[in-house]
C-alpha cells in the first residue's frame, strides 16, 4: 500500500486539529460549560395540574442561597409569565415546559438556549453578565404565528436586585 | 461502454432532479424577500411556510436522490464496464419515487403540509405527504440495491482485482442510504403515518427527534458523496494531471460511510430528552468525521497540484495560474473547496458541544448548510451535469462559456446570501421565521443584512434559470457531441496491497452496526423504559 510522507504528516496535521477541538470541549466540560440536558418527563396536557408548572407558581423564584429559579411555559404563541426580571451575575436556572407543540426558546447575546419538547422538562443553568431588555425569541416553528412568539426579560444589575429584595427574600 | 439504459435512467431521473431545483430556485427567491419584512405587501406566514417547506423538500430530497440514482447507473456502467442490472428494476424505482414526490407535492403545494421538511410532531400533515415522504425513499432503496448487486457480481467474476474507486464510493454510498433512510423510515412507518391516519392518538416527540436524528447527519455524507466522486475521479483528469492516491481516497469514503452515521444528537445538543453523556459521545464523533473531508482536501488539491505543474506551473503557486479554469469541472472544484473550507469551519462551530447554544437554531444554522450544501455539494452536481449530460442526451454542451457563468453566479450568489445570514444568527435571528416582528431595538441591526441576503438570492434565481437553459439547449441542440465515453481519472501509483477489510463490505456493515448500536441502542431503549407522555397531533 501506497501513502505517500507528504499526506502521512497532513493525516497527522488533520488529527492533531481534531484532538485539539476535543480538547477545548473538555476543557470547557471541565469548567462546567456544557448543553443543558435533563432526561424528565412531564404530561403536557395536564401541566395545569402540575404543582411545578401551575399558572400560580410560573416566574422567578428565589432559592435560599441566593440562586435564582425561573419556571417557565411555552405555548402557542408566547412565553408565559410574558415578563421577568432577573439579576445580573447570578446564576439563573431556567425550567421549561411546552403546553402543545415543539418549541425553541433562546434570548440573543446569551447562553440561554434549549429546545422545549412536550412531554419533556428542560433544564438549562446560565450567568448573565451584561444588565438590559432582553427578547426572549421562539426559535422551532411551532405554527403559522411562530414569528409572534416572543417574550421579554429585563437583567438589572446584582445591586440593584439584591437592594431591592433585602427585605422580601423568597417570592420575586 | 455505450450502455443505453443507464444513459436513458441518467437522463429521466436527472430531468426530475433539475425541474425539482429549479421549481425550488423560485421559492428559494419568494422566501429571502418575503421573511426580509422589507416588503410589507409580501407578507403571509401560510405562504411562506408552505414555500419553504415546499423548498426544502425538493432541494434536500427529490433534487439529491433523484440526481444521486441517475448518477450511480452511470457509474456502475460505466466504471465496472458491463450491463445494468435488472433495468425493469431500475425503472420501476424511478416511478415508485416519482410517485411518491408527486404525491408528497399535492399536500405540499396547497399548504397542507406546512411541517418543514423536518416533519416535526406533533405539528401534523396531511398524511400524503408522510407517505409520498416514504415511497420517495423506498424508491431510492431499490437503487441501492442494484449498486450493490453489481459491486458484488463484479468482484465474483474479478477476484483479483479491487473495485474502481468511482463504483467503491457509489456503493459505500448506497450503503450509507441504507443505513441512514432506516432512520427516518422507522419514524414515518411506525409514528407519523399510523398517526395521521388516526389508528394512534398520540405519539412521542422525543423518540420522533431522535429517530429523525439519526437520519440527520448522515443524509448530508449521502448528498456529498456524489459532489467527492466528482473531485476525486474527475477533477485530476479534467485539469489534466493524476489522482494523487487511490488509496487514501477509498480510505476516505470509508470513514464517510461508517463515521458519519453514529453522531447525529449534534443536532439534539440543546434537546431535553437525551443525556449529556451521549450528546457528548455523538460529539466527539462528530470531530472524527471532519478527518476524511481534511484527507479529502488535501487529495484532490495535491492532484490539481500535479495537473498545474505539468501544465507547465512554477514555483510555490505558480501552478494554481496553469489549472485550467476555463474548464466547468475545474472551476466548479475550486469553488466548491472555497465553499468547502468556510462551511467546514462553520461546520465545527456547531458542532461543538459548548459553542452550539450560541447559535442553536439561529439564522447561522441555514447559512451554514446553503454555503455547504447548496454551495460545495450542488455546484459541483452543475459540473456534473455539464461533464454529462452531453454524454447521456449525445448532444453537444452549447456553450461552455455560459456554464462558466453560471458557475460563477452561484458562487458568487451563495457567498452573497450565507456570510449576512451567518453574521445575523450571531446576532440573535431564528431560523424558520417569516418575518421580523419583534418589537426590540435588536432587530433593527438585522435590515442591512437582509438587504444583502435578497441580492444572493436574485443572483441565484438567475444562475438557477441559466443552469435550467443552457441543459435545455443542449438537450436540443443540432450538434451531436462526439466523445460519449465516460473516463475516470488515473492515480499515479496503481492501488497495490490494499488490506482485504478495506473492500469488505460485510465487515463494514457489521462495524456500523456495533457503532449504530453503541450510539442509538440505550437512547431509543430509554423511552420505552421511561414513563412518557405522548402528544395529541397539532394543525399549525
Amino acid at each position: 500500500m501506497h501513502i505517500d510522507p507528504l499526506e502521512k504528516k497532513w493525516l497527522y496535521v488533520a488529527l492533531g486539529m481534531v484532538a485539539l477541538f476535543l480538547g477545548s470541549i473538555f476543557v470547557s466540560l471541565a469548567l462546567g460549560i456544557k448543553p443543558p440536558s435533563n432526561v424528565e418527563t412531564i404530561d403536557s396536557a395536564r401541566l395545569h395540574l402540575s404543582e411545578e408548572f401551575a399558572e400560580d407558581n410560573l416566574g422567578v423564584h428565589i432559592q435560599p442561597d441566593g440562586s435564582i429559579k425561573v419556571v417557565m411555559v411555552a405555548g402557542r404563541y408566547g412565553f408565559f409569565p410574558r415578563h421577568i426580571t432577573v439579576p445580573a451575575d447570578t446564576p439563573v436556572t431556567f425550567r421549561w415546559a411546552s403546553i402543545d407543540v415543539l418549541h425553541g426558546v433562546h434570548m440573543p447575546m446569551t447562553n440561554m438556549s434549549t429546545m422545549v419538547v412536550p412531554g419533556y422538562v428542560s433544564e438549562v443553568t446560565t450567568t448573565f453578565p451584561k444588565p438590559g431588555d432582553y427578547p426572549m425569541l421562539c426559535n422551532e416553528y411551532c405554527g403559522l404565528g411562530h414569528d409572534y412568539m416572543w417574550s421579554k426579560v429585563t437583567v438589572v444589575a446584582k445591586q440593584t436586585w439584591e437592594r431591592e429584595h433585602a427585605s422580601k427574600g423568597g417570592e420575586s | 461502454m455505450n450502455d443505453h439504459q443507464s444513459r436513458r435512467l441518467a437522463l429521466w431521473n436527472w430531468t426530475v432532479a433539475f425541474a425539482a431545483f429549479l421549481f425550488a430556485s423560485f421559492l428559494g427567491f419568494y422566501q429571502v424577500v418575503e421573511r426580509s419584512g422589507l416588503f410589507d405587501f409580501l407578507e403571509s406566514p401560510k405562504g411562506y411556510f408552505a414555500s419553504v417547506s415546499t423548498h426544502g423538500v425538493l432541494m434536500a430530497y427529490v433534487l439529491t436522490t433523484f440526481f444521486i440514482m441517475g448518477f450511480g447507473y452511470l457509474t456502475a456502467t460505466t466504471s465496472l464496464k458491463r450491463p445494468l442490472w435488472r433495468p425493469a428494476l431500475a425503472w420501476a424505482g424511478f416511478f415508485v419515487s416519482l410517485l411518491g414526490t408527486v404525491l408528497a407535492a399535492i399536500p405540499l403545494l396547497t399548504g397542507k403540509a406546512s411541517v418543514l421538511y423536518t416533519f416535526y410532531p406533533p405539528i401534523q400533515a396531511h398524511v400524503l405527504f408522510y407517505v409520498g415522504a416514504a415511497l420517495l425513499v423506498v424508491g431510492s432503496w431499490v437503487w441501492c440495491a442494484i449498486m450493490v448487486v453489481m459491486a458484488v457480481q463484479w468482484r465474483r467474476d474479478n477476484p483479483a482485482r479491487t473495485l474502481p474507486l468511482a463504483m467503491y464510493a457509489t456503493v459505500a454510498n448506497a450503503l450509507l442510504w441504507l443505513w441512514t433512510s432506516a432512520g427516518v423510515a422507522l419514524e414515518v412507518v411506525f409514528q407519523l403515518i399510523p398517526w395521521a391516519l388516526g389508528w394512534n392518538d398520540t405519539l412521542d416527540p422525543g423518540l420522533a427527534r431522535t429517530l429523525f436524528a439519526w437520519t440527520l447527519h448522515p443524509i448530508v455524507y449521502f448528498w456529498l458523496i456524489p459532489a467527492y466522486i466528482a473531485l476525486y475521479c474527475f477533477v485530476p483528469r479534467e485539469a489534466g494531471g493524476y489522482l494523487f492516491s487511490e488509496e487514501m481516497a477509498k480510505f476516505a469514503f470509508l470513514g464517510l460511510l461508517i463515521f458519519s452515521l453514529p453522531i447525529g444528537f449534534h443536532h439534539l445538543y440543546v434537546d431535553p430528552e437525551q443525556g449529556a453523556g451521549w450528546k457528548l459521545w455523538h460529539g466527539i464523533g462528530t470531530f472524527l468525521v471532519a478527518v476524511p473531508t481534511l484527507v479529502t482536501g488535501f487529495t484532490v488539491l495535491a492532484s490539481m497540484e500535479i495537473a498545474g505543474r505539468l501544465n507547465g506551473g512554477k514555483g510555490l503557486f505558480g501552478w494554481i495560474g496553469t489549472l485550467p479554469w476555463r474548464n466547468p469541472m475545474v472551476l466548479a472544484a475550486i469553488l466548491a473547496l472555497l465553499m468547502l473550507i468556510l462551511g467546514g469551519f462553520g461546520g465545527i462551530v456547531n458542532a461543538s458541544y459548548a459553542l452550539n447554544t450560541m447559535i442553536h437554531n439561529t439564522a447561522w444554522v441555514p447559512g451554514h448548510f446553503h454555503l455547504i450544501f447548496a454551495g460545495t455539494t450542488v455546484i459541483l452536481y452543475f459540473a456534473i451535469a455539464y461533464h454529462l449530460w452531453p454524454k447521456i442526451t449525445g448532444r453537444k454542451l452549447v456553450s461552455p462559456t455560459l456554464a462558466l457563468i453560471q458557475l460563477w453566479t452561484w458562487f458568487v450568489g451563495m457567498t452573497l446570501l450565507s456570510t449576512p445570514w451567518h453574521v445575523l444568527g450571531l446576532l440573535g435571528q431564528p431560523r424558520r421565521i417569516s418575518s421580523v416582528t419583534y418589537n426590540s431595538l435588536l432587530t433593527l441591526a438585522w435590515q442591512p443584512y437582509e438587504l444583502f441576503m435578497i441580492m444572493g438570492g436574485a443572483v441565484l434565481l438567475g444562475s438557477a434559470v441559466l443552469f435550467g437553459v443552457i441543459l435545455w439547449r443542449t438537450w436540443q441542440n443540432p450538434t451531436a457531441e462526439t466523445d460519449t465515453d465516460i473516463a475516470y481519472a488515473e492515480p499515479i501509483h496503481p492501488p497495490e496491497g490494499l488490506p482485504a477489510w478495506v473492500e469488505n463490505i460485510k465487515a463494514w456493515n457489521l462495524v456500523i452496526l456495533v457503532l449504530m448500536l453503541i450510539s442509538f441502542g440505550w437512547p431509543i431503549a430509554q423511552f420505552f423504559f421511561l414513563k412518557t407522555y405522548e402528544s395529541l397531533p397539532w394543525g399549525y
